[in-house]
């Protein structure tokens, strides 16, 4: 299998702090892999030196066989990002959010008119399209996001705790959107903190305190740690957390 | 390019969708425009004044009435304590203290002579420095007047007079509407450019589409251009409605033409839009855009020669206001508003704001990073 992300000895210092300490994983093309950790961890940290917004202290990786430090405006080409804060304009509509950003990518107009045709038909917003993103419920806005996330076809999508504050239905509803990406060839690395989700992932990576504790699929995870569920792995492991959370 | 249009059509559409910046910017500057002309007026009119008169005489009563007369004083007070007069001053009651001592007449006649005492509040500076010369003047001119009442024949006067009569260039009337008004306007601007770019990009940050927007292919140039245009053509609007304003309720007309002033006025704005880029960089929420851009606004203003003279400023204060855009661009409208400069005639004005607009915009873009 061809790799799409790695990571070798992968550091952010902030100061005296290290906020991620060389961490080092290879995830497949295609595959959905979950990141998780306590808050405070470094997941976000992490995150943002793979998506190009964070320069690493020391380390290499490359996203999409691009190296992190010297393309990363061509990594920017290849990947979606949904950050943990809200980031449509609640002042624009549906329809003009996913212009603005299918535009900023260098889509056509053709392939933005088709493209949103085609979200809203998925999502059932075909009436809502006109409406301001400021006056939809919340879950309704981070399943819009991630469509938005994904407009351009990337190769990888990251996602930082995407389904934080929504409700269960929705919850789901989400991850049926992330397993149709995944159908679709679409690598997805997401960060969460619901351990069912953690069993929704292909392989999931466990930090704690800046390092990545453990690596391996959620099957084999809850065998090595000889607990029942994903939780009590991820207890088991982050109890040995020394840093206060953020 | 094509990214370009997409940033502008977002903003555009973002702008006309917020009634509050609608109303900044059509509102504040016919509010301001309407209103501050009036009060920002460098004549003093309506000094209080208390006499103290231990004379009561005929002199007393011409002098009293010719100060009263001369339409700058209100007689408040009028009484023969000093120490009661005093007291109005310390009421506020009063600006000025005339006293007119016992035998004021009789020493006037008799030994030609006669000592007036004058106290003046100067807990307002402006208005106890001008009540005080204004009063001078006028005893001045009383003085002037009793001489030629005893001496009938001026030639056999004793002492030679010089009177010095002036006219005022470019302005004929002293008219202070025509100085403030376009002074104004370029304050206007000002804030139009700095705290609407400022305030604007710090949104972003704060709601976190700054990071969806750094997280794009989107080269940095294209997205600060998107920015800046959509306010620099908002700020050409004020102007325009400002000089509309201008016309309908002062009557002023630029006696140079409007296409020197939009000439300034477009390379201006770059430089106070950079400026506010700027701002936005280092300022991580609205609240410290907002203090940094009115900490700005108020050097900008009180060191741009908007109220005060620069010339009169100590040599230190000149040089800051060397380094201040706003000082440029008021004394840039108000040569070509009252005395028709032309372009030429501004040249080294416009090449020092191309100078600004560069340093700003090229430190701003510097201190951008879509990487932190």
């Amino acid at each position: 299998m061809e790799k799409i992300i790695t990571a070798h000895k992968l550091t952010k210092r902030f100061g005296d702090f290290t906020a991620v300490n060389q961490i080092s994983f290879a995830i497949q093309k295609g595959e959905i892999f979950g990141f998780l950790g306590a808050n405070g961890a470094g997941k976000t940290t992490a995150m943002r030196m793979l998506c190009g917004l964070s320069m690493p202290s020391s380390g290499e990786a490359t996203v999409a066989g691009f190296d992190i430090y010297r393309e990363n405006e061509k990594i920017k080409r290849s990947i979606g990002y949904m950050s943990q804060k809200f980031s449509l304009y609640d002042d624009l509509t549906v329809k003009e959010n996913m212009r603005f950003y299918g535009g900023i990518y260098g889509m056509t107009d053709t392939f933005i008119r088709d493209k949103t045709a085609s979200i809203l038909e998925q999502l059932h917003l075909e009436k809502e399209g006109d409406k301001l993103v400021g006056s939809l419920p919340l879950g309704w806005k981070q399943k819009l996001a991630f469509s938005v996330a994904i407009f351009h076809d990337p190769p990888i999508v990251f996602l930082d705790e995407p389904t934080g504050g929504v409700d269960p239905v929705t919850r789901r509803e989400f991850w049926s959107m992330i397993y149709q990406a995944s159908a679709a060839g679409i690598t997805i690395f997401v960060t969460t903190h619901y351990m069912d989700e953690a069993e929704y992932c292909n392989r999931v990576s466990i930090m704690v305190d800046g390092r990545i504790e453990a690596l391996d699929t959620p099957a084999q995870l809850k065998q090595t740690y000889q607990a029942k569920s994903m939780d009590g792995v991820f207890l088991k492991l982050a109890r040995k957390a020394t840093r206060a959370a953020d | 390019m094509r990214t370009l249009k997409f940033l502008l059509q977002k903003e555009f559409r973002q702008i006309f969708r917020d009634p509050a910046i609608l109303r900044i910017i059509f509102i504040m500057p016919v509010i301001q425009l309407l209103v501050l002309p009036w009060a920002a007026d460098y004549e003093t009119k309506n000094i209080k004044l208390a006499v103290v008169d231990h004379d009561h005489s005929a002199y007393t009563r011409q002098l009293l009435n010719k100060i009263t007369a001369s339409g700058y004083f209100i007689l408040n007070e009028y009484g023969s304590s000093y120490r009661q007069s005093l007291q109005q001053v310390e009421n506020d009651k009063a600006d000025l203290i005339l006293e007119i001592p016992a035998h004021f007449e009789k020493d006037l006649v008799k030994e030609e002579k006669a000592t007036l005492f004058m106290a003046i509040n100067a807990i307002n500076g402006v208005k106890a420095n001008l009540g005080g010369s204004y009063l001078q003047k006028i005893i001045q001119d009383y003085n002037s007047e009793v001489r030629t009442e005893w001496i009938q024949f001026p030639r056999f006067s004793p002492e030679t007079q010089i009177a010095v009569t002036s006219s005022n260039w470019f302005n004929p009337l002293m008219n202070y509407k025509y100085f403030m008004v376009p002074g104004i306007l370029v304050i206007l601007l000002t804030m139009v450019g700095t705290n609407l770019t400022a305030i604007n990009i710090v949104k972003e940050k704060e709601i976190g589409t700054i990071e969806q927007i750094n997280v794009t292919p989107i080269h940095k140039y294209t997205f600060i251009l998107g920015k800046l245009l959509p306010f620099w053509l908002l700020g050409m609007i004020v102007l325009t409605l400002g000089l509309l304003i201008a016309y309908l309720f002062y009557g002023i007309l630029p006696l140079g033409s409007f296409f020197t002033i939009y000439v300034f006025a477009a390379i201006y704005l770059f430089a106070v839009l950079g400026l506010g880029l700027l701002v936005s960089t280092y300022a991580s929420n609205q609240q410290q855009a907002m203090l940094l851009s009115f900490f700005l606004m108020m050097i900008f203003i009180l060191l741009g020669g908007l109220y005060t003279s620069i010339d009169s400023m100590p040599e230190w204060a000149q040089w800051i206001t060397r380094f201040n855009p706003v000082s440029y661009f008021i004394e840039v409208m108000r040569m070509v508003v009252l005395k028709g400069s032309t372009l030429s005639d501004i040249r080294n004005y416009l090449y020092i704001m191309m100078g600004f607009a560069l340093f700003f915009n090229g430190w701003a873009v510097i201190s951008y990073r879509k990487r932190s």
